[in-house]
């Protein structure tokens, strides 16, 4: 999208081995932190995510309260070291429009309606940043939302599928998003193969578009069989 | 062994035994919650935390927050704050207490065991005192996940009974998952590990037994260490 000049595909593989239709390595940990109500920490290539869930608790401001259902708020927050050159801390546009969107792609799948006049806070940080964040906190949010018992219809996986060098490929990294031509961010409900959010950034064609939508529908039930294990193996261990 | 499912599962398509921690979708039941099936007359998911959701007839501990005449305001482990009118807890009769001197009948603190009358539509939580509501000298509180406290209880008490013999304490469990515990200091020791044990192992298979042996074994250690007491120094 920004620069020229780099070749990200040699013999068919790309710059990191990975084939194009290949994630990276997942790592998921449930249950990390002792004081939020859920949580769960998720690794996606260099990706290091950490999500935490309070709630339902009493709704503040009062006036924001909902009568009939409780009220989702999602906070996406990179750390200052989280990228190559410091971040400056604290919200910014980018993280303001990151937060929205996971929000809105979380929203469908919990039942709001048991705990009117609560809000349930969902805060996600980026500990280490290599293309993709966003999904990644949406597939820790998840997890965590479970973890914390709250009550839903299913769980959320999310990915992003990307064009570089001419050919679409699943799950961009820091590289392949800075040099590629598009990246596609999507989250969906696995099972229901329903869309809850979908971004694009750059330029693909109709066919590359349903090629990415393909694969990284296929990458998100993948993922979802990873929080599903992580999930269960949490409590079956004893 | 009980089955750990996540939201989303698929659990039964026998739709009319569905149950909490449920919903149903195309004829078919669902898991709306993190939790371990129980099957039994209802298909249910016990989750395994979860905040404690106020009922008509509920006896809850709560924990005064706020005096805002003619209301003492109750904390009572919930995302819904309770409320407990003035008259009740007043002697027969007196139905007003003067501006100013409800904190003389209970105070910022004090515990207290309720019942919820009343939950409306806005989640304006009404509560009762119980005969004996007050919760005082030496004891200590412990709340566990409200959704652990069948098991705390046992199928028809049991377990809780034979908490109470073993650990020779007074133990008072409460729906919301507060659990008053009084007793000699290292009899509510133990009575608080054990509780705090089952609570983590609720959801595994042959949780009595196990509890049984590790009171016995816990009563052996201490029956050893008291024999052997001023041998050691």
């Amino acid at each position: 999208m920004k620069k020229e000049g780099i070749e990200l595909i040699k013999d068919g593989k790309r710059l990191d081995g990975r084939d194009f239709d290949e994630l990276r390595p997942i790592k998921i940990e449930v249950g990390v932190l002792k004081r939020a109500d859920g949580s769960c920490y998720f690794e996606l290539g260099d990706n290091k995510v950490i999500a935490a869930v309070y709630g339902p608790r009493e709704m503040h401001p009062r006036h924001a309260q909902d009568a009939k259902m409780a009220v989702l708020k999602y906070r996406y927050n990179m750390a200052p070291f989280s990228v190559d050159e410091r971040k400056r801390p604290g919200p910014d546009r980018r993280s303001v429009e990151i937060s929205k969107v996971s929000r809105e792609a979380l929203e469908p799948v919990i039942i709001k309606e048991f705990y009117p006049k609560t809000e349930i806070d969902v805060y996600v940080e980026i500990l280490q940043s290599d293309a993709g964040t966003r999904t990644a906190g949406i597939n820790a949010a998840s997890v965590a939302l479970a973890d914390a018992g709250i009550p839903m219809k299913d769980l959320v996986s999310s990915v992003a599928v990307g064009k570089i060098d001419g050919e679409v490929v699943l799950d961009l990294n820091a590289v392949e998003d800075n040099y590629g031509e598009a990246d596609m961010p999507i989250a969906m409900v696995a099972r229901r193969n329903t869309i809850t959010a979908l971004q694009m950034d750059g330029r693909m064609t109709k066919e590359e578009f349903d090629k990415g939508l393909k694969l990284a529908m296929n990458a998100c039930r993948q993922i979802y069989e990873l929080q599903r294990t992580a999930l269960i193996e949490r409590y079956s261990e004893m | 062994m009980y089955k750990v499912v996540i939201p989303g599962d698929f659990i039964s398509e026998d739709v009319n035994r569905a149950g909490e921690g449920t919903y149903i979708e195309g004829g078919k039941v669902y898991a709306m919650r993190y939790g371990v099936v129980d099957d039994k007359e209802e298909i249910k998911v016990v989750p395994f935390v979860g905040k404690y959701q106020p009922a008509r007839g509920d006896v809850v501990i709560g924990r005064i927050t706020e005096i805002s005449f003619p209301y003492w305001i109750v904390d009572i482990a919930s995302p819904y704050e309770a409320r407990l009118h003035m008259s009740e807890a007043t002697p027969d009769g007196e139905k007003r207490i003067e501006f100013g001197s409800m904190h003389t009948y209970l105070d910022i603190d004090d515990l207290i065991v309720a019942k919820v009358t009343n939950v409306d539509p806005l989640m304006r939580i009404d509560l009762g005192l119980m005969e004996e509501f007050q919760l005082r000298g030496s004891g200590r509180l412990i709340t566990i996940p409200y959704t652990k406290v069948p098991r705390i209880i046992g199928r028809r008490g049991s377990m809780i009974k034979m908490l109470k013999e073993k650990c020779n304490c007074f133990i008072f469990v409460a729906k919301n998952g507060r659990i008053w515990i009084s007793g000699k200091e290292d009899d509510m020791e133990l009575a608080s590990d054990v509780i705090l044990m089952i609570a983590n192992e609720a959801h595994t298979s042959g949780l009595t037994d196990r509890v049984a042996s590790f009171l016995d074994s816990h009563r052996r250690i201490r029956m050893y260490n008291r024999k052997n007491k001023g041998l050691k120094r």
